[in-house]
């Protein structure tokens, strides 16, 4: 696996952009802007508004390459992280350009060949690159057939494409190659693009293999894991014991001494090995931590009493909804509170980074989500200019938001430096991972609601403390290398990610309607653990307060929960998935039976990406209190559907990885040190508790855009879960996990 | 020391205590066993030793001598996949995948001394790996489906057999 053999460099290409616009009189009609006639000429106008990030990257060639030989290559600056993003983009291009699905390449994620398009992150990659690779592919077909019609000397409404060629009635052709002459497709992309009718779609909308399953069952090189310069060199970190603490001593002599050890780094707080093979390596490391003496600090919170020391750390406060009516017809008053602990991302490989540092500047070979901003803070961390480090995404293990990618790069680069021209291979052990990846916040919920007389809902009052949920690189602070160095920089003051998609206020605000409402993020600048983004950041916590307390509201209104939703939601896509769900599972029918319950819970992701319902039966066991989710069915409106298979993947995936979160996952940690720092000390899911059934159900939407889908079914599974345990045993759960020394202690056999 | 990998013999440098697993993908280049967390707790090492399921990272060599080594690459190849990846791809059973080699190594192992395995038999001989994805459900059809193929490929040149 090296990098992408291309030639051009797109840095160089893009030096001169604007001057380099090239004419469009022959496109055709519908691609044509019209220039508003009455613009002035001192004040230009706005430059249209082009869709997904052809925003950020207008031209047509950062995006689609034809080479003479009719090779086509597609690009984006999103990042395969084994949510088949890579299969999808490439049916989206293969359907407008009208070429082969295996026809194509494409190049993904790389700091000098791809178009930044930020973090791979947010369900944002169909909505950003996918809608892009879209307009970009349709356009440059409208363009090919301008060429073509002009060189044959015909109008191009007599033309039509195929398999890569541009057909005349006469039976000529003109093989897309041929008709790229020079800088033809560097072209600003129009807002506007000639779009193949739904109808007629060949490749998107089918199930499509994914490209890259066959070569991880095979054992092909897959992953960064997997990557082997010439001349690599394996190195391991030290990290520090706990948060904050200082190296006071290290005699290093021995461990140098050892066999296969080139080189002990320490620099500051930050402490490596770097060994000719991986398990010298892996006892250097050892024997380097054995000979270190830290001095720590016991500044952790009072991990029985954390959601007390959250809703009571400082806060600003963040007004998101206030519509509240002074006179409400309140016949019934309901209040809860909610928690959830940190969470982990709990990836399968631990983080992983080669890289090579030569005198023209710094290679790292990375997993991270964004590799931009990731080169942006090694970057500053390295103070190199950000052109002399190039970052390469390759896959790793999944990573569900922000994991130790980003760190594992850093380490790399930095010990890079320490001994240069020879690839460095950084692979964190599971105890690094587990106790230094950022965690998805601890967060509190408060719930307040009013029925009328009619069981509606009368008024609404919501408050939801956290810590930001995302503390990702773009400045060196936010890598733990910057951090640990001599000379360290400061971790980054955190911020709040604004609405409407919002960080622990994500989803805060519910879909359903409400005559009186306010809704409050009470934002936590400080963060006593480290953490960031874990896929939907507060939308699992919101979705699954609100949710459950939708329940609670249709219980003490004596309304079914399904129909007490419907009741409430005006949003047509909405109810469809509601009752589509509630269809499929067979809702009105469930049998009650002792032990077993069933639960129904609803979101629309961000409220404004993918809806996504789920229903949901829990099989309850009464002598120990486990919950095991025995059969999930969701109903998914993710707009216009590129890939069925891949959607349904995404989704069985979330529901299996939010039941597990639900049931059993919680960060521990004593006064100073994370303990949670294995698989035994962090348990997930696993083969004994995996359901009966998942069905997926999938509302497609031929030609709406297309809504974000990869974190959707997380809230909203955790939800089900809780009302079907709380219609199981009569008992409801508000504090995650819903574990089952909970639901025995309050079940008490 | 030499060992037996995937049918072939070969002869390595590594000492004696180092395990398995570095041994696969540092000094031969192979990438299906994956390190996961060097404790025996999360199965994505797993290959097969002797025709058992086996965690690697924690596997020394001086215990491999003269054993018959499997791993995922001596299933079949990318353009001739046996059926155990076969049925992987044919499920679309992976999303990062990282796990999936060290699950169909131990779904083999069962599969070779179990060709009857019931649902109930595969669920409990994967409880020792671990997916994070949440792709259980399209392992499980997965391996019923390798099962199916592994069966009906052995009736076939069974049939042959009496033909000849």
């Amino acid at each position: 696996m090296t990098a992408p053999a291309l030639c051009i460099d797109r840095r160089g290409v893009l030096a001169g952009t604007g001057a380099l616009i090239v004419s469009y009189s022959s496109i055709g009609r519908a691609l044509a802007q019209q220039a508003p006639e009455s613009a002035p000429p001192a004040a230009p106008p706005p430059p249209p508004k082009l869709p997904g990030s052809l925003k950020d990257s207008p031209f047509l060639d950062s995006w689609i390459r034809v080479d003479a030989d009719g090779g086509i290559t597609v690009f984006t600056g999103k990042a395969e992280l084994g949510q088949g993003i890579k299969t999808a983009l490439l049916q989206i291009a293969a359907e407008q350009l009208d070429v082969k699905f295996e026809a194509l390449k494409i190049v993904a994620a790389d700091t000098s060949l791809t178009p930044n398009e930020g973090y791979t992150a947010g369900s944002h990659s169909m909505q950003d690159s996918g809608t892009a690779i879209l307009h970009a592919a349709a356009q440059v077909r409208a363009i090919l057939i301008a060429q073509a019609a002009q060189r044959l000397g015909l109008p191009p409404e007599q033309l039509s494409t195929a398999h890569g060629f541009v057909i005349a009635g006469d039976g000529r052709n003109l093989g897309y190659g041929e008709l790229v002459g020079d800088q033809l497709l560097h072209a600003q992309a129009q807002p506007q693009s000639p779009l193949k009718d739904p109808s007629t779609f060949k490749v998107m909308g089918k199930p499509v293999q994914r490209v890259d399953i066959p070569v991880k069952v095979t054992g092909g090189k897959a992953y960064v894991q997997d990557f082997r310069p010439a001349g690599m060199v394996h190195a391991r970190v030290v990290r520090p014991p706990s948060y904050g603490a200082r190296l006071v001593g290290i005699d290093t002599s021995g461990v140098e001494k050892m066999p296969g050890v080139q080189k002990v780094l320490r620099d500051g707080n930050f402490l490596a090995v770097v060994a000719e093979r991986e398990f010298q390596a892996v006892k250097a490391m050892r024997a380097l931590a054995a000979a270190a003496r830290w001095q720590e600090t016991a500044n952790l919170p009072n991990q029985a009493d954390l959601a007390s020391v959250i809703a009571g750390l400082p806060s600003q406060d963040i007004t998101i909804v206030d519509n509240r009516q002074p006179s409400v017809n309140a016949a019934k008053r309901l209040e809860a509170t909610y928690t959830r602990p940190y969470q982990s991302h709990g990836s399968i490989g631990p983080s992983c980074a080669v890289a090579r540092a030569e005198d023209s500047g710094v290679t790292v070979w990375t997993h991270t989500q964004g590799v931009f901003p990731d080169r942006q803070a090694i970057a500053q961390m390295l103070k190199l200019p950000p052109e002399q480090v190039r970052c390469i995404q390759v896959e790793g293990s999944g990573c569900y938001g922000h994991n130790g990618a980003d760190d594992a790069a850093a380490d790399a680069a930095l010990i890079a430096r320490a001994v240069p021209g020879k690839p460095v291979r950084v692979q964190w052990m599971r105890e690094q991972e587990h106790g230094w990846e950022p965690f998805g916040p601890a967060m509190v919920t408060k719930v307040s609601a009013a029925l009328d007389d009619n069981g509606m809902i009368a008024d609404w009052d919501y408050g939801v403390w956290s810590n930001t949920h995302s503390m990702r690189p773009g400045a060196a602070g936010a890598l733990l290398a910057a951090q640990h160095m001599e000379e360290p920089f400061p971790v980054p003051a955190p911020k709040p990610i604004p609405m409407p998609e919002g960080g622990g206020d994500r989803n805060s605000i519910p879909i359903y309607r409400l005559p009186s409402a306010r809704v409050i993020s009470h934002f936590l600048p400080a963060m006593p653990l480290r953490v960031s983004a874990l896929r939907s950041l507060g939308a699992y916590m919101n979705v699954f307060t609100i949710e459950s307390f939708m329940d609670e509201l249709a219980a003490t209104s004596g309304a079914d929960p399904v129909g007490f939703r419907l009741k409430h939601l005006d949003d047509k896509r909405a109810r469809d998935v509601v009752t589509l769900a509630a269809a499929r599972f067979g809702w009105p029918s469930f049998p009650k039976q002792p032990g077993c319950g069933r639960g129904f819970a609803f979101a629309r992701y961000k409220n404004l990406a993918a809806y996504c319902a789920i229903a949901a039966e829990v099989a309850v066991e009464h002598e120990t209190g486990r919950a095991r989710l025995v059969r999930a069915v969701a109903a998914v409106d993710a707009g216009q559907v590129v890939n069925p298979d891949g959607l349904v993947n995404q989704v069985e995936g979330a529901i299996v990885q939010s039941a597990s979160w639900t049931l059993y996952e919680s960060v521990s940690f004593d006064d100073a040190r994370i303990t949670s720092i294995d698989w035994s000390s962090y348990p997930i899911l696993r083969f004994d508790a995996v359901p009966d059934s998942i069905d997926v159900h999938i509302i497609d939407k031929p030609g709406l855009p297309f809504l974000g889908s990869g974190e959707t079914g997380q809230g909203p599974v955790a939800a089900a879960i809780a009302n079907a345990i709380a219609d199981a045993t009569g008992y409801r759960f508000r504090d995650l996990p819903l574990s089952k020394q909970r639901i025995k202690a309050a079940i008490g056999v | 020391m030499k060992l037996s990998i995937n049918g072939r013999e070969y002869d390595v440098g590594a000492d004696a205590e180092t395990p398995l697993l570095y041994v696969l993908r540092d000094e031969l280049a192979l990438n299906g066993a994956k390190f996961g967390c060097g404790l025996g707790q999360c199965g994505a090492c797993t290959v097969m030793v002797d025709g058992e399921a086996v965690f690697s990272c924690v596997t020394p060599l001086l215990l491999l001598e003269g054993k018959k080594i499997t791993t995922v690459e001596g299933l079949g190849t990318v353009d001739n996949p046996g059926p155990m990846q076969s049925a992987f791809i044919e499920e679309q059973a992976a999303q990062c995948g990282y796990c999936i080699a060290g699950v169909m190594m131990r779904a083999q192992a069962l599969l070779q001394k179990n060709p009857d395995a019931s649902d109930a038999d595969i669920r409990s001989t994967l409880q020792p790996n671990l997916c994070r994805c949440g792709t259980h459900m399209r392992i499980l059809r997965a391996v019923r489906r390798a099962a199916d193929m592994m069966k009906s490929k052995q009736a076939a040149s069974a049939a042959d057999g009496s033909v000849r």
